[in-house]
């Protein structure tokens, strides 16, 4: 019964969301205000049923109500209760509802902190929300409903969660990537609300802003949370794999970025404009393409949905409606928005602009080379596979101008500069970073690797223009130490963000070139040496868990004789779903990751097959990605961005640009 | 990722294993053990489709494992084993794809992007220049005096 | 900046959903997005040395597939689709197709019993037991069926079953056609 009150408030919702997307729209054209005052409380609407619908679905698996297909076959009843509710999200139907109740989210956001926005935008923007979300609702409910019953048979216990993915990483890492993902609506309905009325000054940059610097974090997050998940649970110690579905993530992501920067310009320069607004069109589409590549079974991937064919259609043809649409709306409306801008060859335009180009070229690389294959086989020339060595090797490539005109580019001045200014920091960090990198590749590994080598230099590039940038930006006008305090959050977001870039290429430049990885027969009482790390395996015990069997393998680990850590490697036999996972050992370390992983029992009955790896700096990658984030956060939270006026904020305002 | 939890919790009938099977294979040089590992994560299992064969699980990427780690010892080198692979299976079975006409696009695309982004700039900078020589050409001494003096004024610096 | 460039991105946009588009209909026809096509069709058959399946020590080479157009069945007692199969190829062998058979990585006394419970269709039995011989012939699951003319060269590869309607549709037309060309 209560289930069918969940699905009962789904269908509410898709009304409400119906509503929202025609009648503000219809006020906006006709400059109606009362059809235009409707979008706020019909996205409200729209977002609490859709939320009723959701919980209803949470409480189905918390209780083990196995009358719900989509329970039955994604919980049972000897999963711990807190995966049960994140197993709402495990599979297609619910992973949905839970896309499309953030997009409801994301539209009351909007509805909430529009409150300087003109009226007829916020009735635009809520009501392009309100049709996508109208999409998503209706492909649920038409194909992916969560709340279809099995009666009059139902099974006594369900099927289990795939033991995969019985892990705290699936507790937060969809959501964060759906924020992501969804989060770019925002800027992508503010665009299509601006081609609509025709109107795109800066105050359409300097809205969209905020709210995709926010989407920008949550995907950065999620991403990185992605990576370092299947790195400790996989068992592999990969922590990408250019999969397709990974593929699906990071193009939003790269035109996410670019679009951050873009409307950097715009806002303050007012030119690029039609570009802006074509990647604001962009990430959304490409969060888009994500999800149709994911669940229509087109591609060739483990991590696709077994979805048929039909869904797939169905996708397709919201795609077309929303990209092709929004892309039509583009041709024939963008002329009106193109600013010719005037600014030089050496100019902070053309800086962000190279690097845009850049961002545009790697996303090209992934597009190309994730749906290469497809269209290979599809024109007869048989079956072709891409996977990391291409990828990494263009992504290398790439890195290289990337960051040199991101250490340069935040030294270059609006509108007009000349290089000359440049030439000294860019000297000196030029050798510091020639020097710098020589040293630690030589110091912190055993031999030299070429581009491991290129990655520190290009790093460390980045950090020392940036000191230099830190310094003449805080002595303008006043000692270093009091600069230093005068400078706003926006200016350190900026830092933030690129160092953090930094020292995660850091971490990728040492763990792709120096990982050691061995695979070793041991048997207990023996030990095994990696460069000064000695590893002792002390035997196996017997470790059973709430729907699990299992066993443990310890591994006493010292260097040059002190002691270190204790690993416990498990192996796991889920007994409902009958598979067999290993549980990964991992001593964790700022400088280097020391991980076990084992294997099975060998011929001979007494030794095991250990797989033993030495992960330089893997953890930088992660850090770097979550320092990214802070500096987005920052970047959020200035004070620009307060709408409240108050004379309080107006005085601090003037004083701080004075 | 979370598609991976997604995918992989559907594809529960045949996924029985998150990692791979570790087997102890011994090498006499580094260098060869280097080259197993290499050609592991080179070569794709034809039959779980995504999964290297050193990731995979699968009987066959086992067999192809142990072709390779056979072909190594022996002395043959990557690209020979690569295409002794690639001579049975096609060029599915490796990750690393081969320079055709068909596949130039892959470097030619992104490649383009860059040739025609960085044109465009360099192109609308130097009209940009024109016109500003065009504007130039109204200018004067006095103006130029005039703009002068405002300029000393108020040293504004550059504001973000 | 023309304005008919602002088109281009939608252009592209509908190229790549047209793509989408046959892709999901043939998927949707039946499509197997994950088979692969055989590289070794054109080729003769590689270079063998296996054993009878019932009778250890007796060999065969490359030599038998020549003579006359063949199929050769790759197959094992682990694999359930190919006991799904084998009534069909019972029936055409009882209609004067010959086949091979290629037991693929399996126990040999599994694999014999298997044939006498539910009758063996093969002219020949081959005991690939390490797989090396479907490693090189590009094999990647069970069942697998190679289309072999009287020269010995690899004409075709079916992946999958084969039942009455692939039979009838695809296969069939090219054995004959390949034994037209043996004349």
């Amino acid at each position: 019964m209560i289930a069918e009150i969940g699905h009962f408030a789904m269908i509410l919702s898709l009304g409400l969301a119906v509503l929202l997307s025609v009648l503000p729209l219809y006020g906006a054209s006709r400059n109606n205000t009362m059809l235009m005052n409707s979008a706020r409380p019909l996205s409200w609407g729209m977002f609490l049923f859709l939320a009723v619908s959701f919980v209803i679905l949470c409480y189905a698996f918390y209780t083990n109500d196995f009358t719900l297909q989509y329970v039955a076959s994604n919980s049972n009843t000897q999963l711990p209760w807190y995966y049960r509710i994140t197993a709402v999200w495990g599979a297609h139907e619910g992973s949905l509802l839970l896309w499309v109740l953030i997009q409801a989210g994301w539209t009351v956001a909007v509805a909430t902190f529009s409150r300087g926005m003109p009226q007829e935008s916020v009735a635009r923007v809520l009501a392009v929300m309100g049709l996508i979300t109208v999409g998503f609702l209706l492909f649920i409910i038409v194909t992916s409903n969560p709340f279809i019953r099995t009666l009059p048979f139902f099974p006594v216990d369900g099927r289990d969660l795939n033991p995969l993915l019985q892990d705290p990483g699936l507790i937060i890492h969809p959501p964060m990537l759906y924020m992501g993902y969804v989060g770019f609506s925002v800027a992508f309905s503010f665009a299509i609300a601006s081609l609509m009325s025709g109107r795109l000054d800066t105050a359409w940059a300097r809205w969209s802003r905020p709210w995709t610097i926010a989407a920008w974090l949550f995907l950065t997050l999620g991403i990185a949370l992605g990576s370092w998940w299947a790195y400790y649970e996989l068992g592999w110690g990969g922590w990408w794999f250019w999969d397709p579905v990974e593929n699906a993530s990071f193009m939003p992501w790269l035109a996410g970025t670019a679009l951050m920067h873009s409307l950097a310009v715009t806002e303050k320069r007012g030119t690029f404009k039609a570009w802006t607004v074509l990647l604001a069109l962009s990430a959304f589409s490409l969060s888009l393409l994500g999800t149709f590549l994911v669940r229509s079974g087109i591609l060739v991937s483990v991590h696709a949905f077994a979805s048929d064919p039909a869904r797939g259609m169905f996708i397709l043809g919201f795609l077309v409606f929303v990209i092709g649409g929004s892309l039509l709306l583009f041709a024939v409306k963008g002329a009106a928005v193109r600013v010719r801008g005037n600014f030089d060859l050496v100019s902070r335009e053309n800086a962000l602009l190279g690097n845009n180009i850049i961002l545009i070229a790697a996303l090209v690389v992934v597009l190309v080379g994730t749906l290469l294959p497809l269209v290979h086989k599809q024109i007869g020339l048989g079956s072709v596979s891409i996977g990391a060595p291409f990828f990494d090797m263009l992504f290398f490539w790439l890195m290289i101008p990337f960051s040199f005109l991101l250490g340069i580019g935040p030294l270059i001045r609006w509108k007009r500069d000349n290089l000359s200014k440049l030439v000294k920091p860019m000297i000196i960090s030029g050798a510091i970073s020639v020097g710098l990198a020589g040293l630690f590749v030589t110091v912190l590994a055993d031999h030299f690797s070429g581009t491991a080598f290129v990655g520190w230099m290009m790093a460390i590039w980045i950090i020392s223009m940036h000191g230099f940038e830190l310094y003449e930006r805080a002595t303008h006008r006043h000692s270093f130490k009091k600069g230093i305090t005068k400078l706003q959050r926006s200016h350190w977001a900026m830092m933030l963000g690129h160092i953090g870039l930094a020292v995660t290429v850091i971490g990728i430049a040492m763990v792709q070139n120096y990982s050691i990885e061995r695979d070793v027969r041991l048997a207990p009482g023996e030990s095994f040496q990696l460069n000064e790390y000695n590893f002792y395996f002390e035997g196996v015990r017997d470790k059973d868990g709430p729907n699990y069997d299992g066993y443990i393998a310890d591994f006493e680990i010292t260097k040059e004789g002190k002691y270190i850590n204790t690993l416990h490697a498990e192996k796991r036999f889920y007994t409902t779903a009958k598979s067999m996972m290993t549980e990964a050992a991992i001593d964790r370390g700022v400088t280097r990751d020391l991980y076990i992983a084992m294997g099975e029992r060998l011929d001979d009955n007494k030794s095991w097959a250990v797989r033993i790896y030495y992960k330089p700096f893997v953890r930088w990658i992660w850090a770097g990605s979550l320092i990214m984030s802070i500096g987005g956060a920052l970047a959020i939270s200035d004070r620009r961005y307060r709408f409240r006026k108050t004379a309080k904020n107006d005085k601090k305002l003037q004083e701080q640009e004075a | 990722m979370k598609r991976v939890l997604l995918a992989l919790f559907a594809t529960l009938a045949f996924s029985l294993t998150a990692s791979a099977t570790i087997e102890v294979y011994e090498f006499e040089t580094l260098d060869q053990e280097q080259q197993f590992k290499d050609l592991s994560n080179t070569l794709r299992c034809p039959k779980c489709q995504n999964n290297t064969i050193g990731d995979s699980n699968a009987e066959l990427a086992q067999d192809l494992r142990q072709k390779v780690y056979e072909m190594t010892k022996e002395g043959q080198s990557e690209q020979e084993i690569i295409d002794y692979m690639i001579a049975r299976y096609g060029n599915f079975v490796t990750y690393n794809p081969p320079l055709t006409l068909a596949t130039a696009i892959l470097w030619v695309g992104p490649f383009s992007v860059i040739i025609i982004g960085f044109g465009l700039i360099a192109l609308r900078s130097r009209k940009n220049k024109s016109k500003v020589a065009e504007s130039k050409q109204e200018w004067d001494e006095e103006k130029e005096s005039r703009l002068k003096a405002l300029l000393e004024e108020d040293k504004d610096g550059d504001k973000q | 900046m023309n304005k008919k460039i602002l088109f281009i991105p939608l252009i592209a946009f509908m190229i790549l959903a047209m793509v989408f588009a046959t892709q999901l209909v043939r998927n949707q026809g039946g499509d197997d997005p994950t088979k692969l096509e055989s590289v070794l069709i054109g080729k003769t058959v590689p270079e063998f040395g296996l054993e009878d399946l019932a009778e250890p020590g007796k060999l065969y080479d490359q030599a038998i597939f020549k003579g006359e157009p063949l199929l050769l069945n790759v197959w094992a007692t682990w694999c359930p689709t190919c006991y799904a199969e084998h009534s069909y190829l019972n029936k055409l062998a009882a209609d004067g197709v010959k086949i091979i058979g290629l037991n693929y990585k399996d126990d040999r006394n599994k694999a014999v019993q298997w044939l006498n419970e539910l009758g063996n269709p093969y002219l020949i039995s081959l005991l690939d037991s390490d797989g090396m011989l479907g490693l090189d012939l590009g094999v990647y699951g069970a069942p697998e069926t190679f289309l072999i003319d009287a020269s010995g060269i690899v004409r075709y590869r079916h992946v999958g079953d084969v039942n009455d309607r692939n039979w009838n549709e695809t296969l069939k037309p090219m054995y004959q056609a390949l034994l037209e060309e043996a004349k």
